[in-house]
């Protein structure tokens, strides 16, 4: 459904992205992990159609990305980007004019299960609090692809169930979900699939369960052997 | 739920499950969460969740109603399997330790009788 050919990112002479060949299929959860300055979020940021690939594309649906892709993309950037002004209230009334896959009605039910309050100011919420507004906002449309860049960026373990939740409820046979993350353990039992960006390079693509049936090793442990760490794993 | 590194989770929420069957906390022939409610119960993937019942339909500790839903067996028999197949699982692990601290089988029986 969303497909990347050797998509490579510069800025600058700097390589931020490099190559990366990636597909995500309907009726799954990814992870996409790796260090900060990975390359993530300008992947994903390609992926939502705000900036181009300086070579290699990205598709959906066997189309590039664009304008027209957007419409079904839901996408979460890692930085705040409400109003100091606004409501939590709001902000589902800005998505609503922006979006017309948005529904008021899963907003409000999300801010109930999130406990968010419609009146509150976006000034005055917590970093777990702006945590959960961004992604009940997102989740809020009927999309076919939402990707959340770093969604447990700073939140407490209660802030993070809610948002694992939300990601969970919203899975289905016909949507892709891409979580973005430095925190491996964190999101180990949710996806399905791992993919490891290493210095702008994909690193691999992991099953979660694959890995511990056969290899008997976490995806955390597959983690630290990626990435260089001491060794792990091990007999079943 | 805590889940251990080497282990596929889907086994290890199916052991939760059995466990609840076999404490009685979740009744013979009691109606089971939706996969998609189970999966925020354990805070696992949608289709883990969906594995976890399938392979439970098929050791046949939980069965299917066309539209609605899964159920737990009353099969008094199957749950004592059940907790059988479990305490065997405990009594292997608990042997590979004793072995691994060089008690013999024997040793570790009476270790048992003497331990309150």
């Amino acid at each position: 459904m969303l497909e990347s050919f050797e998509v490579t990112k510069k800025f600058l002479g700097k390589t931020a992205v490099d190559g990366v060949s990636i597909k995500l299929e309907p009726g799954h959860i990814y992870a996409m992990l790796g260090p900060n300055g990975s390359g993530k979020t300008t992947w994903m940021k390609m992926a939502a159609g705000l900036i181009k690939p300086t070579s290699g594309v990205i598709k959906y649906k066997d189309e590039p990305v664009g304008v027209r892709s957007r419409r079904e993309i839901a996408y979460m950037s890692t930085e705040p980007y409400f109003y100091d002004w606004m409501t939590v209230g709001d902000v589902g009334k800005y998505y609503q004019d922006f979006f017309d896959d948005f529904s008021m009605e899963a907003f409000e039910e999300m801010l109930q299960e999130m406990d968010l309050e419609k009146k509150l100011k976006c000034k005055e919420l917590s970093s777990g609090m702006l945590a959960k507004l961004k992604v009940a906002v997102t989740m809020a449309r009927d999309a076919k692809v939402y990707m959340l860049d770093e969604p447990l960026n700073g939140i407490d373990l209660l802030a993070r169930d809610e948002v694992l939740n939300a990601i969970i409820r919203h899975a289905g046979e016909d949507k892709v979900l891409l979580v973005s993350s430095h925190l491996v353990e964190e999101l180990e039992s949710v996806v399905d699939y791992a993919i490891f960006i290493n210095k702008s390079h994909l690193a691999g693509v992991y099953e979660v369960e694959e890995l511990r049936q056969n290899q008997c090793i976490s995806l955390a442990d597959k983690y630290r052997e990626v990435y260089g760490a001491a060794e792990m794993g091990g007999a079943c | 739920m805590q889940y251990d590194s080497k282990t596929p989770i889907y086994m290890q929420v199916i052991d939760a499950i059995k466990l609840d069957i076999i404490n009685e906390r979740i009744k013979t022939g009691e109606k089971l969460p939706s996969s998609r409610d189970l999966a925020v119960q354990y805070t696992i993937n949608p289709n883990t969740a969906a594995r976890v019942y399938q392979e439970l339909e098929r050791e046949g500790v939980c069965y299917t109603k066309r539209g609605m839903g899964t159920f737990v067996t009353e099969d008094e028999s199957k749950i004592k399997e059940c907790r059988h197949e479990m305490a065997h699982g405990c009594l292997e692990e608990f042997l590979k330790c004793i072995s691994e601290l060089g008690i013999s089988k024997d040793e570790a029986i009476e270790m048992i009788k003497t331990t309150k």
